[in-house]
């Protein structure tokens, strides 16, 4: 092995000589990243998009004209085509693309409300349990494994059932449910920060644990938590679709994207873009914020600090 | 001298790095006779290790190996095809490594591990296999070998795998074996064993054993012939006890001084430095490597590269202009006049 | 290993035991079960038979340990609305289910060890490079979507594959792959970075300095090492499955546990949802702690300690 470091060390002497600055090498590792701008830049759009809806909406996003039903978008042939209705209307004639910008709203809400509640819950017990250890440390590993072994999407239709359904039902239910991977991150990652020296530094100086969890455990896992906080937004995001798709998440006229779906399945044999355009929106959204969060891994990953 | 079992002349190794091209070992020669062991010194990062690995074919992916000769017995290894290398490796030739705690696969048995080496290259039986097993572990003194065929790694300490690995090597019957600092892990009571070990064996079975180490007084107690490294070159090879009683190296004489001489070295006395710190091999050196750290340097070793030339018979060779002067005490005089 | 093995086991067993309490207390969330049961604008008169049929007006702990210990008895309950023994109707049900699940995951593995394997080999190669891509893309699609489009094309336009029902074999194609796809990337990838780090460690070194033949290095050395985390994760992948298969199981109206789910969960049959989400929770943890038994198995330094 002694051989690699010498490989390395070779690299090092070459490397120190062209090393570009500290910025440079920031903006390298940002803009270097395709996925993550490609990411970015989608997300930034949709979000965009979901704020400015009631503005860019050609329509009413709930008014229906049974006249109008069913008219395709833009790339059909069908006589039937108009540029009054871009993306066409569904089997109650309502402007596709007005519902889809509204719907843009709903899943962004409750993809990042739902990730704000299942983030604080995760974090705060997997920081205790990284921390703390022992007992403590025990006890919410079985938390996290009890909560594993119930099924997410069954329990959330059946409490949303039980309770009856509404947007912030959806987002308790969810944020309640999907913490465990907030948890189970943040515990390791506090395991980790904990054994540091400059931890045991201010252990040893009598700083209290309130005190070192907030001035030197959070910054240094805070990484980990953006990155975990994207891709439990993105999951929340595809839950709440299935659960509206099974009827039991947001509930009619209210647009959301898996329950346009879900209206429309029935029609799909005959009008297959009704279930298209709602499914790549979905497929977009849920891409880009994959993306932005592999992206802020691979930006924020130790090998790639100096 | 016997048959002669390894010849390396001039090989290189070029590994592609983020600042350019990497010449870990550059101009590397010096051969094994059967019966022979011959150390290859050099503090880390010269090169040695790389060499080992470079004669098994066994370098990373990226490395890209070149060389004049380079000649088991009478095969030559240069431009092999795998597969043909494959039946070569392990069967004539084995490698002993320098991480017995990680050498050996975590998931298989001891007995698995040391019968696949010789299911692979002879027409033997799993029972002869297994015979073969047993008697070597009892060769390379492992106690109660039958229950240790059926252990793990695991359970297995340190000084105990690297038992297992030199069994493991001496399983075809080799021509040759490549030690790469066989002893470095292990615990200093432990390193004599094993050394005492590989002396012994490389006797008994005649084999030629290439020794990869920094340890200058195991090469003194069991070396045959010493190839010293400086930043991968060989600068000075030659019969061991010309080398230590008269190097004609300057970087040689410098290693030399670092270590202390029983009956030589007073009592109180200050144990020698190379002061300055090897170059980096990134990009082409076309002159004397150790020119930027020798005592005795003059303008004519950095205006050209320095061959590896012969110094008075019996195989030594140097590359130093200045091997004469050296010889004749000139860093001593350099060093009363700083 | 038996002393871990017990560990493990307790543990497990207490988990079930936490789930039970949970599943339990899941129909005092909308407050007055009755009133559920009974629905809006039922009669004060109605809502109390209810009550007393149900048993609701007994202290909670005596209705939870009633039930607990009919539970372990096999007794669930009975249907609201099947009207039949609950225990009865999920075991029927089950094995479908249980079907389904096995042939994703088995789609899901077949297709993503070979992959995670030819990735390891060549890192950064154009196949390396594209896989990741599909493993990105396929890891954002919501799976009801994705079965739909696999309807559309296999089953409406090239006619390749029955869409829905379970009358042969080829039923089962479509909800494998649409139930199983989810799970590929992950399986890649942690078969990808298993095999990186074994393939560069020193006992694949060694395997080669003995000149073994590179498929022989590749199976035998390198890929019994780097499988043995992805075993874990197939079990915790098989558990997600089954929770997973409501969606998948509704719309290819596979008659499995998932779409006995969803009917109960519409018509709010309330004994029937809490024993489907226990018996569940209850396979889940079996599979885990199986996986942790085979995975202590694999690695001879767990089992031979």
């Amino acid at each position: 092995m002694a051989e690699t470091g010498v490989v390395r060390a070779g690299m090092m002497t070459a490397e120190e000589i062209l090393a570009p600055s500290p910025g440079a090498r920031l903006r390298k590792r940002i803009f270097g990243h395709f996925g993550l701008m490609l990411g970015g830049g989608v997300l930034l759009l949709i979000i965009l998009m979901a704020l400015l809806a009631g503005v860019l909406s050609p329509h009413d996003p709930y008014d229906q004209q049974l006249a109008r039903k069913l008219i395709p978008p833009f790339w059909h042939t069908s006589p039937k085509v108009t540029w009054d209705h871009v993306l066409g209307t569904d089997h109650l004639g309502r402007d596709y693309l007005s519902r889809l910008l509204h719907g843009a709203q709903v899943s962004l809400i409750i993809g990042f409300a739902a990730m704000v509640i299942s983030g604080v819950i995760g974090t705060v017990i997997g920081v205790l349990a990284g921390y703390f250890g022992g007992r403590v440390d025990m006890a919410v590993n079985f938390i996290i494994t009890t909560r594993l072994s119930m099924p997410v999407v069954l329990v959330a239709l059946a409490v949303v059932s039980i309770v009856g359904s509404s947007l912030t039902v959806v987002i308790w239910v969810l944020g309640l449910l999907i913490w465990d991977r907030f948890a189970v991150v943040m515990r390791s990652a506090t395991q980790q920060v904990r054994s540091l020296e400059f931890v045991t530094a201010a252990e040893a100086v009598g700083c209290s644990p309130a005190r070192i969890l907030l001035t030197e455990i959070a910054p240094n896992v805070m990484n980990h938590l953006i990155v975990v906080a994207t891709l439990e937004m993105a999951h929340a995001i595809l839950l709440e679709a299935a659960l509206s798709f099974l009827g039991l998440g947001v509930q009619p006229p209210t647009p959301s994207w898996g329950l346009m779906i879900s209206e429309a399945k029935g029609l799909m044999y005959f009008d297959p873009w009704l279930i298209s355009i709602p499914g790549v929106a979905l497929f977009l959204l849920v891409l880009s914020i994959n993306l932005v969060g592999d992206g802020l891994r691979d930006v924020s990953a130790p090998e790639n600090r100096s | 001298m016997g048959e002669r079992v390894l010849t390396v002349e001039d090989l290189r190794v070029d590994i592609p790095v983020a600042a350019g091209m990497l010449h870990p070992v550059q101009g590397v020669t010096f051969h094994v006779d059967r019966g022979e062991t011959v150390c290859i010194v050099g503090e880390s990062g010269c090169g040695k290790s790389l060499t080992a690995l470079a004669i098994m074919d066994l370098l990373p992916r990226s490395a890209k190996r070149t060389a004049m000769r380079l000649e088991l017995q009478d095969q030559t290894l240069d431009g092999v095809a795998e597969a043909r290398m494959a039946d070569i490796r392990g069967n004539r030739m084995a490698m002993i490594f320098q991480e017995p705690m990680t050498s050996l696969n975590p998931a298989y048995t001891i007995g698995n591990q040391l019968e696949e080496a010789i299911l692979r290259h002879k027409p033997v039986s799993r029972k002869d296999a297994r015979k073969r097993a047993v008697h070597l572990l009892g060769r390379v003194g492992i106690t109660a070998a039958e229950q240790r065929l059926r252990q793990y790694p695991h359970q297995l300490s340190g000084g105990l795998r690297q038992r297992v690995m030199i069994a493991m090597a001496l399983m075809c019957g080799p021509a040759l074996i490549v030690a790469d600092e066989p002893t470095t892990a292990l615990d200093v009571t432990i390193q004599a064993q094993i050394l005492h070990l590989l002396a012994e064996l490389q006797r008994e079975f005649h084999m030629g054993l290439v020794l990869i180490t920094h340890d200058l007084g195991i090469v003194a107690r069991i070396a045959t012939r010493v190839v010293v490294m400086y930043a991968g070159e060989v600068v000075e090879t030659g019969p061991v006890d010309e080398i230590f009683r008269a190097p004609r190296h300057p970087y040689t004489q410098g290693l030399l001084a670092c270590i202390p001489v029983p009956g030589k070295t007073r009592r109180g006395e200050r144990l020698g430095v190379i002061p300055g710190m090897v170059p980096s091999l990134v990009g082409e050196m076309p002159y004397c490597h150790f020119a930027s750290r020798c005592p005795i340097v003059i303008d004519e070793c950095r205006a050209a590269p320095v061959p590896l030339t012969s110094e008075g018979g019996r195989g030594r060779r140097v590359r130093c202009i200045r091997a004469a002067d050296v010889a004749a005490g000139a860093l001593q005089a350099a060093g009363t006049a700083a | 290993m038996l002393a871990y093995s017990l560990k493990r086991l307790g543990v497990a067993l207490l988990v079930a035991l936490t789930v039970s309490l949970i599943t339990f207390s899941m129909i005092y969330i909308s407050g007055d079960p009755a009133l559920a049961i009974a629905g809006e604008g039922a009669r004060q008169q109605d809502v109390e038979n209810i009550r007393r049929f149900y048993g609701f007006d007994r202290p909670i702990y005596v209705q939870y340990l009633d039930w607990l210990w009919s539970a372990l008895h096999g007794d669930l309950g009975r249907s609201y609305n099947l009207r039949q023994p609950v225990a009865d109707v999920i075991f029927q049900r089950l094995p479908t289910t249980m079907l389904l699940g096995a042939c994703a995951i088995t789609f899901a593995l077949v297709l993503a060890i070979p992959l995670g394997v030819l990735a390891a080999v060549k890192p950064n190669s154009i196949f390396d490079r594209v896989s990741l891509t599909l493993a990105v893309i396929g890891q954002a699609m919501p799976s009801f979507w994705f079965a739909l489009t696999l309807i559309l094309w296999f089953g409406v336009y090239w006619r390749l594959l029955p869409i829905t029902g379970q009358d042969s074999w080829w039923n089962f194609v479509m909800p494998s792959i649409a139930l199983g796809y989810y799970v590929t990337p992950a399986v890649m990838r942690l078969t990808r970075a298993g095999m990186l780090e074994v393939l560069s460690s020193d006992y694949i070194r060694t395997a080669r300095a003995k000149g073994l033949k590179p498929m022989r290095v590749l199976f035998k050395h390198a890929l019994r090492n780097a499988i043995i985390p992805v075993v874990a994760l197939a079990a915790v992948q098989f558990g997600f499955m089954l929770g997973g298969s409501i969606v998948i199981e509704t719309i290819f109206q596979i008659n499995g546990l998932g779409y006995l789910a969803w009917e109960s969960i519409q018509r709010k049959d309330l004994p029937m949802m809490q024993a489907i989400v226990l018996v569940l929770s209850i396979i889940y943890v079996l599979i885990t702690f199986l996986a942790d038994m085979l995975n202590a198995f694999l690695d001879p330094r767990i089992r031979v300690a």
